[in-house]
C-alpha cells in the first residue's frame, strides 16, 4: 500500500511549523495544525473512526474516535482536536475502549445485520470499527424504532442509496459540498428522522446530483454503494490507470475481479484529481463492453456493400495493397492518416511514425486540428512552448481566475471542483462567454463579471481588455522589464492604447458593456494578485482563434501572471490526450516536439533513427486532405480512433471528401460515422486493455495500464505495427514502453521519461530532462521557452461568416456534463439518461418571434445545411445566440457549421454559424436519408 | 466553396492577421507562413490561380516569395 492510500482521516496541514507529541508512547512530529488522529495515524496508530476521512474536512460527529490527552479533562474528539507541542495522548485506555463500544452498539442497534449477504461486506467501515472496537453484543436489541424498512433509493443507474443503512455520519453530505462543490445533498429531518436527501428529498436521478460519485466514494457503509459491486461482488485486484475521458487526465484504480472491471475509483494520489472523479471516469465505462463494439476485421470493396468479417492477416494485406495500388496511381502524396487525441502517445507516435516512413509523406494530422492547434501556434509564438503554463493545484493560489469559452463543470468537471473550491475560499471570477454557463452563478460560486460578448469577438474585448490595463497604468512593469521583448512591447502597447480598441469603441461589435470591460480588466490586473486565465474551445475554434490565444498570452505577459504558481495561461483540453498527440508529431508540419520538418537537424536525428529519408515539405492538415479528396488527389485515409463524419465541420462537405477516396481505413471501438464511408474496419482497443501513457492538459505524462486482455486481439499500437510491416517498413517494438524510449531519444522535452519513472513517481509534466528530471509543474519561471515573451498585435478581424436577413442569429456548440464528444463511448451507456438527444437552447425573445416553443421541433438552417432538433427555451443564451450540442449522430449538427476556420491552423469555426431557426415537423430529408444510408452501410454480411 | 477560392481566402486571412505588423515585416511573413503550413500541392495550386484572383494586396506582394 502507498502511503498515500491510507486514510489518515483528516486533510494534511499545509503548514510549514511542526510540533512534536507523544502518541501512545511514541514520539511524533507533525505540522502545525495537524488533527491529533492524523498524528496518531503517522505514528501508526490508527484510531477508529466513522465520520472521518482524511478527503473531507473533520466534523466530530460519530464519537468514536476519542482519545484522553494528559492534563486535559475528559474525551476529546482526536479528529476535531489539533495537535500541541508536547501533548501527550492515549488512543486506547480502558475509558476509551467502553465509550466506543456503547457509541458502536448504538449504530449497530440500527443497522440491518446483513452482513454476509450485504454487498459491501468485507469493505464496510462500519463492520471494521464494530471489530477494531472489540463489539461482541448490542444490549438494546433490535426491536426498537429503527429505519430497517426504509426503502431503497435506485434510481441512478450506477449506484444505489439505502437509507436502513446509513449512519447519518454526513460524509456524503460533506463530500457533496466539499470535493465535488454541487451541494445536492443534505441531511433532512431532525433526531431520529435525520436522513440523507438529495435536494428536497426526490429520487437521486430527479436530484441536482451530478453523478460524480464523491459520496460513494466516501461512504464508509453499503448504503450508497455502485451497482456493478452488487452484481458482481468485492474486487480482487486493483490497476492504476488513467481516464480516458477529458483532458483532466483523472487518475484511477481500476478495481477488477477476473478479467471484468467491478468499478473504477478515482485514485488519492492522483495528482490531476487528487482522489475525485466525475460521471464519465467514474462510471461510464461500460461501452468497453457494449454489444455494438465490433472485435473482428471487416472489409468491403463499396461503401454501397455489406461488411465481410475477415481475419487481421487479411485486413492488413488488403489494406496495404489498396495504399500501395493508390499511391502507384495517383502518387506517393495520395494517402495519409489521422492520429487520435483518445488513443496513447505511444500510439500517436507509430502512426505517425508510419505515415512519414512507410506512407513517405507527411500527410498525417491529429483530431486536435479541430480543437486546439490555435493553442500550439499562439503559445509557441509567444512564449516559445506549446502547452499551458501551470499544473492544476496552481488554482489553489489563484485570487482572480478568468474562464474564457470554456465550461469546466460540464467539459472538465473534476478541475471544476477544484477551482470551486478556490471560489470558495474568496477568489473572484471573471467569465467571458455568450452563454451563462453554470460558473457564472451557482451555489457559492458568483461571478464577479460575466462579459457575455457576441460569439466571433473574443479578440476584440481581449484587446479591449489590454487597452485598460495599458491606458490606466496596470501593467506590471518590472515584468514586462526584464521577461519580454522590449520593442515588441512597446509597439503592442501602443496600438492597444489607440482609442479605436477601446471598450467604449469596441462594444458595438462585442456587445458587452464598456464598463463590464473594465471592471473585468481592473480585477485581472490587480496589483500583487495571482490572475490565472483557463480557456477553451471558446476561444481557438474562431477565424481569429489563434489570435485570440496571442491575446490570452499577452494580459498574462502584461500583468506578469506568468511564472509562479496562482497564475498562467491555461488551455483546458477536451479530450484525455490532446496535449499528447500535438506532443507526438502528429501535425503535418513538424516531428515531436514541434520541431518543424523543414528543420534539417532534426530531420537528420529522425533519419537516422528510422533509416528512412524523410519529406522535408508539411503534408496536408485534415480539411486540405478532404478538400484534396475532393480534388481527386487524395484517395486513402487511415483514420485510428477519430469520428470526422460526426465531429468535423461541414458534413456535407466531409461526406463528399471520404466519398470521394478509394479505401478509408476506420480504426475503431464501434461502427462509426465515418465507417459508413470506409472500407475497412479494424477493431480497436479500450484503454482498459493495452498499456501506454495519456498526457493531460497540464502536461502531465501518466500510465495507461493494461487491465485486460485485448477483446480485439490487439493494442491499437500492435495494429498500426502489423499495417507498416505489411507496407515494408517493419517496427518491431515489443512493447509501448519501447516506443516510449525512442521518443524519449528523439524528443528533448520528454529526453527523462520512461515507463520505469512514470511507475516510479506515478506522473511527471514534462519538459523532462536532464535540467529537470522530476518534470516541471509550472513553466517559464526564471524566463520563457523562447528566451524573452513576445507581445503579438492583435486586430480584430470580424469573421467572414454574416449573419443576415436569411440568417439572422448566431450559433455556438458545446458539450454537455454526461457526453462526451461525439458521444460515441458514452452513448452507450446509461449516461443517456441525462442527455437523450441534442437540443438547440434558443432565447426566450427569439423563441416567441419564431413560434417556438419549449420542446417544439425546429428547423435549423445555415448556408451549409439544415438539420431539425427540439428546442430548449431558455435566457442562459442572450437573444440572437443559439446553442446546441453535438453528441448525436442523429442531429448532426455539423451539417450547419461553416467551413470558416482558424487563419494559422485551418482549426475550425465552430462557434460561429449564422442560422435561422423555424418551427419543424420532425428530422430533416438529409437527417432522414442519412439514417437510412447510415443502417444500410452498418450491414455486415452473414457468416458462412 | 471550391479549393481554388477556399485557398485564396485562407491566404486573405493570413494577410489581415499580418497586417498589423505593417507591409514590410507582414509580407515576408505571410509567404513564410504559406510556406511553413500549406502542402506544395496547396502552394502550386493557390500559385496557379493567384494571378486573377481578388487577393489582400499584402498577399499579392507575398505571392513572389512563395515557391
Amino acid at each position: 500500500m502507498r502511503d498515500g492510500d491510507i486514510d489518515r482521516g483528516t486533510p494534511e496541514s499545509k503548514a510549514g511549523r511542526t510540533v512534536s507529541l507523544v502518541v501512545d508512547g511514541a514520539m511524533v512530529e507533525v505540522p502545525e495544525g495537524t488533527s491529533i488522529m492524523r498524528a496518531a495515524s503517522m505514528a501508526g496508530f490508527q484510531v477508529p473512526k466513522l465520520c472521518a476521512t482524511d478527503s473531507l474536512n473533520a466534523f466530530g460527529s460519530c464519537r468514536l474516535c476519542l482519545v484522553e490527552i494528559d492534563g486535559r479533562a475528559g474525551t476529546p474528539a482526536s479528529c476535531t482536536t489539533p495537535v500541541a507541542q508536547g501533548m501527550v495522548v492515549r488512543t486506547q485506555t480502558e475509558r476509551l475502549k467502553k465509550l466506543r463500544r456503547g457509541v458502536m452498539e448504538l449504530y449497530i442497534s440500527d443497522h440491518p445485520l446483513d452482513c454476509l449477504t450485504c454487498a459491501a461486506n468485507g469493505d464496510c467501515e462500519l463492520q471494521d470499527m464494530a471489530g477494531a472496537v472489540g463489539l461482541r453484543e448490542v444490549r438494546y436489541g433490535y426491536d426498537g424504532d429503527n429505519h430497517l424498512a426504509d426503502v431503497k433509493d435506485q434510481s441512478n443507474p450506477y449506484f444505489t442509496y439505502d437509507p436502513s443503512k446509513c449512519i447519518v455520519c454526513s460524509r456524503c453530505v460533506r463530500a457533496c459540498e466539499e470535493v465535488q462543490g454541487t451541494f445536492a445533498l443534505t441531511i433532512g429531518g431532525r433526531g431520529f428522522e435525520s436522513r440523507v436527501a438529495a435536494s428536497a428529498n426526490v429520487p437521486f436521478l430527479e436530484s441536482e446530483c451530478v453523478s460524480c460519485g464523491a459520496c460513494v466514494q466516501a461512504c464508509p457503509t453499503a448504503t450508497l454503494i455502485e451497482k456493478s459491486v452488487a452484481e458482481i461482488g468485492t474486487p480482487e485486484r486493483v490497476v492504476k490507470t488513467t481516464c480516458a475521458y477529458c483532458g483532466v487526465g483523472c487518475s484511477f484504480d481500476a478495481e477488477m475481479r477476473g478479467d471484468e472491471v467491478v468499478r473504477m475509483t478515482p485514485s488519492k494520489n492522483g495528482k490531476a484529481n487528487s482522489g475525485h472523479s466525475c460521471i464519465k471516469g467514474r462510471f461510464a465505462w461500460g461501452y468497453a463492453q457494449h454489444k455494438d463494439r465490433i472485435l473482428k476485421p471487416m472489409i468491403r470493396a463499396s461503401i454501397d456493400e455489406p461488411w465481410r468479417e475477415v481475419g487481421w492477416d487479411e485486413a492488413i494485406a488488403y489494406t496495404a495493397s489498396e495504399f500501395k495500388r493508390i499511391q502507384a496511381k495517383y502518387g506517393k502524396g495520395a494517402v495519409g492518416g489521422i492520429t487520435s487525441s483518445r488513443c496513447t502517445n505511444e500510439e500517436t507516435f507509430v502512426v505517425q511514425k508510419m505515415v512519414r516512413a512507410a506512407f513517405g509523406n507527411n500527410n498525417v494530422d491529429t483530431c486536435a486540428r479541430v480543437c486546439h492547434s490555435p493553442t500550439g501556434y499562439g503559445l509557441r509564438t509567444t512564449f516559445g512552448t506549446s502547452a499551458g503554463t501551470q499544473d492544476f493545484v496552481s488554482v489553489e493560489k489563484s485570487d482572480v481566475i478568468v474562464v474564457i469559452g470554456a465550461n469546466p463543470t460540464d467539459g472538465h468537471p473534476v478541475f471544476a471542483s477544484r477551482m470551486k473550491r478556490r471560489l470558495r475560499e474568496g477568489a473572484k471570477l471573471i467569465v467571458i462567454d455568450p452563454r451563462r454557463i453554470d460558473l457564472v452563478h451557482m451555489p457559492h460560486v458568483e461571478a464577479s463579471y460575466h462579459l457575455a460578448l457576441k460569439p466571433g469577438t473574443n479578440v476584440a474585448v481581449l484587446t479591449a481588455m489590454a487597452h485598460v490595463i495599458v491606458t490606466e497604468g496596470l501593467i506590471d512593469q518590472d515584468f514586462v522589464a526584464t521577461r519580454c521583448e522590449a520593442d515588441a512591447y512597446a509597439e503592442w502597447a501602443a496600438v492597444v492604447s489607440d482609442p479605436s480598441r477601446s471598450p467604449e469603441a469596441t462594444q458595438g461589435a462585442t456587445g458587452v458593456p464598456a464598463a463590464l470591460v473594465r471592471g473585468a480588466a481592473r480585477l485581472y490586473a490587480g496589483k500583487g494578485k495571482n490572475g490565472a486565465i483557463y480557456y477553451g474551445l471558446g476561444v481557438t475554434e474562431h477565424s481569429q482563434g489563434t489570435t485570440a490565444v496571442m491575446a490570452i498570452a499577452n494580459l498574462a505577459m502584461a500583468t506578469g501572471n506568468i511564472g509562479r504558481e496562482g497564475v498562467g495561461v491555461n488551455p483546458l483540453r477536451g479530450q484525455n490526450n490532446v496535449q499528447g498527440s500535438c506532443d507526438m508529431g502528429s501535425f503535418p508540419h513538424e516531428l515531436s516536439g514541434y520541431r518543424h520538418i523543414s528543420d534539417a537537424p532534426t530531420r537528420a536525428l529522425f533519419e537516422a533513427a528510422w533509416g528512412v529519408e524523410l519529406d522535408s515539405e508539411p503534408g496536408l492538415r485534415i480539411p486540405n486532405m478532404l478538400d484534396a479528396a475532393v480534388d481527386g488527389r487524395f484517395k486513402g485515409l487511415y483514420v485510428q480512433g477519430e469520428d470526422i463524419a460526426q465531429s468535423d465541420p461541414d458534413t456535407k462537405h466531409v461526406v463528399g471528401g471520404l466519398k470521394a477516396m478509394e479505401c478509408v481505413v476506420v480504426q475503431d471501438l464501434f461502427l462509426n460515422e465515418t465507417a459508413n464511408y470506409a472500407h475497412v474496419f479494424l477493431p480497436g482497443s479500450t484503454f482498459l486493455e493495452k498499456d501506454g501513457t495519456f498526457t493531460n492538459a497540464e502536461r502531465r505524462i501518466q500510465r495507461v495500464r493494461k487491465t485486460m486482455a485485448p477483446k480485439n486481439g490487439y493494442g491499437d499500437w500492435e495494429i498500426t505495427l502489423k499495417l507498416s510491416e505489411a507496407l515494408g517498413y517493419p517496427m518491431p517494438y515489443a512493447h509501448p514502453s519501447e516506443i516510449m524510449d525512442e521518443i524519449a531519444r528523439l524528443t528533448p522535452t520528454f529526453a527523462g521519461v520512461s515507463f520505469e519513472k512514470l511507475d516510479e513517481l506515478g506522473s511527471v509534466q514534462w519538459p523532462c530532462n536532464d535540467k529537470a528530471p522530476e518534470g516541471t509543474p509550472v513553466m517559464h519561471r526564471a524566463g520563457f521557452a523562447r528566451g524573452k515573451g513576445l507581445f503579438v498585435l492583435t486586430e480584430y478581424v470580424a469573421t467572414e461568416e454574416k449573419t443576415g436577413p436569411r440568417f439572422p442569429l448566431l450559433l455556438t456548440t458545446g458539450r454537455i456534463l454526461s457526453q462526451y464528444n461525439v458521444g460515441a463511448q458514452t452513448r452507450r451507456t446509461s449516461n443517456s439518461l441525462w442527455h437523450t438527444e441534442d437540443r438547440l437552447e434558443i432565447h426566450p425573445h427569439d423563441a416567441e418571434q419564431r413560434g417556438v416553443t419549449d420542446g417544439a421541433w425546429v428547423k435549423l438552417a445555415s448556408r451549409s445545411g439544415e438539420t431539425s432538433l427540439r428546442a430548449l427555451v431558455t435566457d442562459r443564451v442572450a437573444p440572437g445566440v443559439v446553442y446546441t450540442t453535438f453528441h448525436h449522430p442523429s442531429t448532426q449538427a455539423n451539417v450547419v457549421t461553416s467551413d470558416y476556420s482558424d487563419w494559422a491552423t485551418n482549426c475550425p469555426e465552430y462557434k460561429v454559424t449564422a442560422v435561422q431557426v423555424m418551427p419543424s415537423n420532425g428530422p430533416t430529408d438529409w437527417q432522414r436519408d442519412y439514417e437510412r444510408h447510415s443502417v444500410a452501410s452498418r450491414r455486415v454480411e452473414a457468416a458462412e | 466553396m471550391d479549393t481554388d477560392d477556399k485557398l485564396v481566402m485562407m491566404a486573405n486571412q493570413i494577410a489581415a492577421f499580418f497586417a498589423a505588423q505593417g507591409e514590410a515585416r507582414a509580407v515576408p511573413a505571410i509567404a513564410e507562413h504559406i510556406q511553413k503550413f500549406w502542402d506544395p500541392v496547396m502552394r502550386s495550386k493557390f500559385l496557379g490561380v493567384a494571378q486573377d484572383a481578388e487577393l489582400h494586396p499584402l498577399v499579392r506582394k507575398a505571392v513572389s516569395l512563395i515557391h
